[in-house]
């Protein structure tokens, strides 16, 4: 994903000379090719994220579109209030950008890990939340992004991800994708889950389950629409996200179902992180399977709700 | 030539009323920073009022927002608004609160309130002029109090990196932070040096000095390559004898007495 981001921002940089990219000291080698066609319009600002996004916001008043890049838990946590005040209560179109979204970095511990940011920047007025689920849509999400002009954060995961689209898909913000039908559970998946949440769709079908799955790639502002329309339809929908499960995804659509009183309205299965830090050491694969993020966990906590 | 020392005055008269009529704080720290405003609006800036939005005007990001009312009133009898909207200081519904908003006044450059923001600002201004070819200059104002900020520090190392000769911050160095000495909270001493020796060209002035104040502010970039840093020594409720140097007037709203005779000695 980490490379469509480059790829798509150097395309994106070419064609509009008010794109300016800042890292905060990640990314070496990655920007070459964008150091060397867009001169002048890259910013390494060392590992100093508050005065990074600050920067962003000074430039953005002025006219310009800066893009901030560097891990997603100091381009998010580590400069919160920058981001509320300077970008946001400013409405500034400003594009933060983290790589390493929820456990990518995983083996680099808590610190690096990424299960809080979707709750906490989806809290700010005026923010617009993307996760893409794979580098297509990453592609897709810059181009929106970019053009929206108004803050945005987008969230990636790291590199070599399974791809869910087999080109830059139709992407707009704010609509989500309904990639599969189904007829006893929809499953409502965000960012780079997705993979995951095909495969446990496949698993419970194997099962005898038909589970449909949507691709909410915007958080915020969040798809009520296509939401009502798979509450009323389905007997039970499930939110998966790399990220806990309070205040995310998840938590968005409990907070939007909360305020309905339509009658049968399915009941909403919210999977993500646990109330805990990681304290123990492990990749990826092992941090999802420590907090139940596997296909296998995924459809056996949806057989089980599904039978009770 | 303006008679800069008559124009502080001027503006200090409206900052004891305003915070008399408002009931709003900070009067200590909106009468320190008046000279180096005045300085800067009527000295240096290159702006017209009548184009606020102008894309190759000078910039004053006014970073300590709390001294709110010495930049609204400085923009107001600069010209950029007019009677009608000054009068609205502090008025619910209004859109001039107590620190200043985004968009809240033409001329306001930037959101300030939460301390340490503004140099950062500043700086991508700053490099936005340099990437969009423009003449622009940029002068942050920024308190004492607020070198406490770890992101000043931040902003303080990237811009000499970046030899960003039309950045120049002004620190209001009035020695006194909300409730101690500036000295004693955090140890900010020797100011001056400590930008010098994160590679900007520093001075170190009488931030009442309003003629002087001007013509350093109008000369940058000062040959250095650098940005530059001013620490300007200011006084604390500066103009009216009893408020200067006495932190009570950091929250303490004059009364029509009070108010009667700091005006009279503002004359």
């Amino acid at each position: 994903m980490r490379d469509a981001f480059a790829n798509e921002l150097l395309d994106l940089a070419k064609a509009d000379p008010r794109v300016v990219l800042l890292s905060g000291d990640i990314g070496n080698r990655m920007f070459d090719k964008f150091k060397a066609a867009c001169p002048g319009r890259f910013y390494n600002c060392g590992v100093a994220e508050a005065n990074m996004t600050s920067v962003a916001a000074g430039m953005a008043l002025s006219g310009l579109r800066p893009v901030t890049y560097t891990i997603t838990a100091f381009n998010t946590l580590r400069c919160l209030e920058q981001i509320r005040l300077d970008v946001c209560y400013q409405n500034l179109p400003v594009v933060l950008v983290g790589v390493g979204g929820g456990l990518s970095y995983a083996s680099l511990n808590a610190t690096h890990h990424a299960l809080e940011d979707i709750a906490c920047l989806r809290m700010l007025p005026k923010m617009t939340v993307i996760c893409p689920c794979d580098a297509w849509e990453t592609r897709a999400a810059m181009r929106a992004a970019l053009a929206l002009g108004a803050p945005v954060y987008v969230r990636l995961g790291k590199k070599g991800e399974p791809t869910v689209h087999d080109r830059v898909p139709d992407f707009t913000i704010g609509k989500g994708m309904v990639l599969r039908e189904g007829r006893d559970v929809c499953f409502i998946g965000t960012g780079t889950m997705l993979p995951t949440v095909l495969a446990a769709a496949d698993r419970l079908g194997r099962d005898g389950m038909v589970a449909g799955v949507v691709n909410m790639h915007t958080v915020k502002p969040l798809d009520v629409a296509l939401c009502a329309e798979v509450f009323a339809r389905y007997p039970l929908v499930v939110s998966v996200e790399e990220h806990s499960a309070a205040g995310g995804l998840g938590g968005s659509i409990a907070e939007w179902r909360a305020g309905l009183s339509t009658p049968g309205l399915a009941p909403l299965l919210r999977i993500g992180t646990a109330d805990d830090f990681m304290y123990v050491a492990g990749e990826q694969e092992y941090a999802r399977e420590y907090f139940g993020l596997t296909e296998e966990h995924i459809a056996a906590q949806v057989a089980q709700a599904l039978r009770a | 030539m303006n008679d800069l020392p008559a124009i502080s005055r001027r503006i200090r008269r409206q900052l004891v009323t305003l915070s008399h009529e408002a009931k709003t704080p900070h009067l200590g720290s909106s009468l320190s920073c008046v000279d180096i405003l005045t300085a800067a609006y009527w000295g240096a800036l290159r702006i017209d009022p009548a184009r606020p939005r102008d894309e190759a005007r000078d910039r004053l990001v006014f970073s300590k927002g709390h001294a709110a009312t010495t930049l609204y009133t400085a923009l107001w009898l600069r010209g950029f608004f007019d009677d009608a909207l000054m009068a609205t200081y502090a008025k619910p519904g209004g859109t001039l609160p107590e620190h200043p908003s985004p968009g809240c006044a033409p001329g306001v450059e930037a959101v300030a309130g939460s301390l340490g923001h503004g140099l950062s600002l500043g700086v991508g201004m700053a490099l936005a002029a340099r990437i969009q070819g423009l003449p622009s200059r940029v002068y942050v104002v920024m308190s004492d109090g607020e070198c406490d900020e770890g992101s000043v520090w931040e902003a303080a190392l990237m811009a000499p990196a970046q030899q960003l000769e039309t950045l120049t911050v002004i620190v209001d160095y009035n020695k006194w932070q909300a409730t101690g000495r500036s000295s004693e909270v955090m140890s900010l001493a020797p100011l001056r040096e400590k930008w010098a020796a994160f590679g900007w060209s520093a001075y170190e002035v009488d931030g009442h000095d309003v003629e002087a104040l001007a013509r350093l502010l109008s000369h940058v970039p000062d040959g250095s390559g650098k940005p530059v840093a001013i620490v300007a020594h200011t006084v604390k409720g500066k103009g009216v004898s009893f408020m200067e140097d006495d932190n009570n007037w950091h929250y303490r709203i004059p009364n029509a007495d009070e108010l009667a005779r700091a005006l009279k000695e503002l004359e």
